[in-house]
């Protein structure tokens, strides 16, 4: 079920994240039950050393707070994380603190992402302060220098402000601040979803070069199948706090197994008039995770439901070379897709 | 601004190029409260500057010019402009000098309260948990009690004195900043720059101090200033109880009081010291609610 | 370029909305021409700042201070809104043409359940409705119903009486659409109907609107900065870039073949699976300023095909059937096929 942990950079071991309701004296006396949010259910796997693994899912499906757990930006309630071979979640807080220069984050919304009252040099040089990095505070500014041009921007914009500069150019200055202090391992928290479509292209762009550059391991999280598709080695599909299929992009793209990965890959609108496909409709919404359903947790929206995905959540099985999906009618072989291709 | 979003008005204004600059340049606009910071500023020389300014000594008795009327009056003399009091001060120099504690003590206890506030709001904003628990009981209970009836009761455990009045006024001041610090701390921890700079290995003394404090600063210094009024105004009810400053050091307040027994006869006594109150709190209300627009759109109606 | 007949439900030319900044005169939408014909769907695609929303706010009518409409006319069937009076205006937004915003939440009112936002929407405009009395308020809910159901809300009996926060994102935009349908509009005007939402519930609204547009027979102008949604769902699409119209045409044509080099380049930063590997061509630089803009192509400074006889104002050009572009090299390009042929 763990995917190659022995190899891993990165192995994220039946991680859970449950956010806890407010619950106090009033309530208590009163018999209310504390809510829980469970964000993410016992999630595994692992990420190999220079491999953009690909995490895809609506909004509410946890894929956000799997990404900040592994960095414990919240702490995660169960599992653990385990990184180049360290337990990340054992840690103390000095060693958390060195820790987190090998394992950054880039943010999704690049306004809210910069402090409004520091300056860029400011901003990208905080990581080499925090870690005393550098030695004297010419060696920082050439070091924060260097990293802003190779993100692509001026040396004279060093001073200025965040609302200064344009989202996309925003954007370069959180990528400056998570690469300066020479990470391994980027959790990318959709990156490029605020942005404009031509500016979008020029941040894929710039986080591939950088990948290569700098020997990075990416995990990048997203809602859009395209982005995904194009950029990742492999990719997990969640849903609902859970991993509900994750495999090679190839295999993923052009035979996914799990019925939700079908409707959602048949759901994106597409240019090409050639490789437009039939719509899987999915009826209703999202459940709530506050209430989340019994069984699979997919069985409200599934097509292909029957009378055991209410009762029993599904096992995650292998379907293929390094593929895996979580489906009771996995070996059934229906597909969502086929019948309209016909 | 516009019925439109993501129009162009909204992006990056190149000239005005910082954002307290483009706050003055709004403020300055507002020529209303352009003047009041003025008239509050004149105020603030006369009290630095009173023993240039007062054309006498505030505390020298003469009882010959005892309730002398103001100097446009029928016994009036142009030495003494706004007459004298039942002791025969100069009412002139008394408002000159006593602009000094109602200031002092004005500043002081905001100053005071503001930095305790700012502390304690960060800690219970970004710590939460037990500290939040402990110090938001207390602020709750500290505003259940009538503002003026607690200061009294412990001016009157702790004994008159300017030092005792500041004390008696911070206890309970600090909780305005202090809700005001916590709720925009709520606000501004969840902001991902404070999200990234824990990712960066900050510790929350930095982010606290680094992160959130200067951005959380404008809505305080506004808050703030318009406190100062409140605390003016308090000062002198306490100084109007005879809890305040002690005799014979001028205070508008007591002199307010001082006055109240020929308010019939000697209107001046009382009138003039009231009018300087009202023209200091209107003041520094009206400036800091330019200042408040200036800085905080949130609250435009 | 499209003759004023029957056809045409609106017709806008040489539309200018100026925003009046400190820095100076905003021009965010240039010139603007715009047709929409009798049960079409015009797509209008283009990034922030393009003028795409701003071009239908002046519509609208929705342009206030600081904003003006400087220029152009906008006809409705005949008539001039930009000589109508407020209450006029009014009158015509909403009954005659609609608008959806991209962010349900904030349009919609928390405070009034969704059935009395129905209702008010149907007060103010169906004449068709009884007077007063029991019969009118029974007419009323039935419509309500009617139009909660057309969008697909479950028991859209018992949701009337629920507020906005007690539905979902997706549900919330559908009841923006029923609301907005509520007094069957002949246009719709949908502004980034499915930018904040799933794709999954995405796919959904989108067969939603062409599904009651086909039903209705209204028009539709889907705004959106998403390519794909358009190929899908719009016959025509206009493609605005900086405040200007840039390539119009139909959907599989322009899509197809690209003749505005901004037009190419949106296309070829779409990263798609198929290009795994192979290097996207983003655009290169920012949208320019659009602040006392000098006369030259918008594009100037991102195209590829920039040369010195871009520096002047350039005119829309027709660019094969039923299309234009606004691109001096575009004319070398149809001239060459012709020439070819």
């Amino acid at each position: 079920m763990i995917a190659q942990a022995d190899t891993a950079l990165l192995d994220v071991q039946r991680l859970s994240k449950t956010y806890l309701g407010r619950h106090n004296l009033a309530d208590r006396l009163s018999g209310r039950k504390q809510t829980r949010v469970q964000a993410v259910s016992d999630v595994s796997f692992g990420v190999r050393p220079g491999e953009i693994l690909g995490l895809i899912g609506e909004s509410g499906c946890g894929k956000s707070t799997l990404g900040r757990s592994i960095l414990r930006l919240h702490e995660p309630s169960a599992g653990k994380v385990v990184f180049d071979g360290v337990d990340v979640t054992g840690l103390d807080d000095a060693a958390m603190k060195a820790m987190r220069r090998r394992m950054q984050i880039i943010f999704q919304d690049p306004y809210a992402s910069l402090n409004p009252r520091r300056t860029v040099a400011e901003i990208v040089g905080l990581p080499l302060k925090l870690h005393g990095l550098t030695k004297t505070p010419t060696e920082a500014r050439d070091k924060v220098v260097a990293m802003v041009e190779k993100v692509g921007l001026k040396s004279a914009h060093l001073d200025r402000y965040p609302h200064q500069f344009s989202g996309g150019q925003r954007q370069r200055i959180g990528i400056a601040r998570a690469l300066v202090s020479n990470p391994e391992f980027i959790v990318c928290d959709e990156p490029v979803s605020a942005l404009d479509v031509s500016i979008q292209a020029q941040i894929i762009e710039l986080l591939t070069d950088l990948k290569q550059e700098m020997g990075l391991t990416y995990l990048f999280i997203s809602h859009d199948i395209s982005v995904i598709g194009y950029l990742s080695d492999r990719v997990a599909v969640m849903y609902l706090g859970e991993i509900v299929e994750m495999g090679p992009v190839e295999s993923i793209l052009t035979g996914p197994r799990h019925p939700y990965t079908q409707s959602l890959m048949s759901a994106v609108p597409e240019v090409d008039a050639g490789v437009r496909k039939a719509r899987v409709r999915l009826t209703g919404d999202l459940p709530s995770p506050l209430s989340p359903p019994s069984g699979c947790k997919f069985h409200t929206r599934c097509p292909l439901a029957i009378d055991i995905c209410r009762r029993q959540a599904p096992v995650t099985e292998r379907v293929g070379n390094g593929h895996q999906a979580a489906c009771h009618r996995l070996n059934e072989n229906l597909s969502l897709l086929d019948p309209v291709g016909t | 601004m516009t019925a439109i979003d993501n129009g162009p008005a909204a992006s990056a204004d190149p000239v005005v190029n910082s954002i307290f600059r483009r706050n003055m340049a709004t403020f300055a606009e507002n020529r209303l409260a352009l003047g009041s910071a003025v008239v509050v500023l004149l105020f603030v020389l006369m009290a630095v500057f009173a023993p240039f300014i007062a054309p006498h000594d505030p505390n020298v008795t003469d009882l010959f010019r005892r309730l002398q009327p103001p100097a446009w009056q029928e016994g009036g003399d142009w030495a003494y402009l706004l007459g004298c009091d039942a002791l025969g001060r100069d009412i002139l120099s008394r408002i000159i000098y006593g602009a000094r504690i109602s200031i002092f003590v004005g500043a002081a206890v905001v100053l005071v309260a503001t930095t305790i506030g700012i502390v304690a709001g960060l800690a219970a904003g970004f710590l939460r948990g037990w500290v939040d628990t402990v110090i938001s009981r207390v602020v709750d209970i500290l505003l259940g009690f009538p503002y003026l009836i607690f200061a009294i009761g412990l001016m009157a455990m702790m004994g008159p004195g300017l030092i005792n009045i500041i004390l008696a006024l911070v206890y309970k001041e600090w909780v305005i900043p202090c809700r005001v610090v916590r709720g925009e701390t709520l606000a501004t921890r969840e902001l991902e720059y404070v999200e990234a700079a824990r990712a960066l290995g900050a510790s929350s003394r930095h982010i606290m101090m680094r992160e959130i404090l200067p951005n959380i600063l404008s809505p305080v210094i506004v808050v703030s200033t318009i406190r100062m009024a409140h605390v003016i105004i308090l000062e002198a009810s306490l100084s109007f109880l005879g809890l305040g400053v002690q005799p014979p050091t001028a205070s508008w307040g007591a002199m307010v009081a001082d006055g109240r027994a020929f308010i019939m006869q000697s209107w001046w006594v009382s009138t003039f010291p009231g009018i300087a109150i009202l023209l200091l709190v209107l003041g520094i209300n009206v400036a800091s609610q330019g200042l408040r627009d200036a800085f905080d759109p949130r609250f435009h109606e | 370029m499209m003759q004023n007949d029957e056809n045409t439900l609106l017709e806008v030319s040489g539309l200018r909305t100026v925003f009046d900044t400190r820095a100076g005169v905003v021009c965010a939408v240039d010139g603007v021409d715009v047709t929409v014909r009798r049960g079409e769907c015009l797509g209008v695609v283009g990034e922030s700042g393009s003028g795409k929303s701003v071009t239908f706010g002046s519509v609208m009518g929705l342009v206030r201070a600081p904003g003006r409409i400087d220029a152009g006319s906008i006809i409705f069937e005949g008539q001039d809104l930009r000589a109508l009076g407020p209450g006029q205006m009014r009158a015509i937004r909403g009954r005659d043409i609609a608008m959806t915003m991209q962010d349900a939440l904030t349009a919609l009112n928390p405070a009034l359940t969704v059935g009395e936002q129905i209702r008010e929407v149907l007060e103010a405009h169906d004449e068709e409705l009884p007077a007063r009395g029991a019969a009118r308020r029974r007419a009323i809910r039935e419509r309500a119903v009617e139009m909660l159901g057309l969008v697909g809300i479950p028991s859209p009996g018992e949701r009337l009486r629920q507020y906005p926060h007690e539905f979902s994102g997706g549900m919330r935009q559908r009841i923006m659409i029923a609301i907005a349908l509520a007094s069957r509009p002949k246009l719709l005007i949908a502004d980034e109907p499915t930018t904040a939402l799933d794709v999954t519930i995405q796919a959904q609204v989108l067969e939603l609107i062409s599904d009651i547009r086909a039903r209705l027979g209204m028009s539709v102008v889907l705004i959106t900065h998403d390519l794909g949604v358009v190929a899908e769902h719009c016959e025509r699409v206009m493609v605005m870039y900086a405040g200007q119209v840039v390539e119009q045409g139909p959907t599989r044509d322009v899509i197809s073949a690209p003749q505005h080099p901004y037009t190419k380049g949106l296309l070829a930063s779409i990263p798609r699976p198929a290009l795994r590997g192979e290097r996207i061509h983003p655009i290169q630089g920012q949208v320019p300023d659009l602040i006392d803009l000098p006369p030259q192509c918008r594009f100037y400074s991102r195209c590829p095909l920039a040369g010195p006889d871009c520096l002047k104002n350039i005119a829309m050009q027709p660019a094969g059937p039923r299309r234009m572009a606004r691109c001096i090299r575009v004319e070398n390009a149809a001239t060459r096929q012709e020439a070819e042929v």
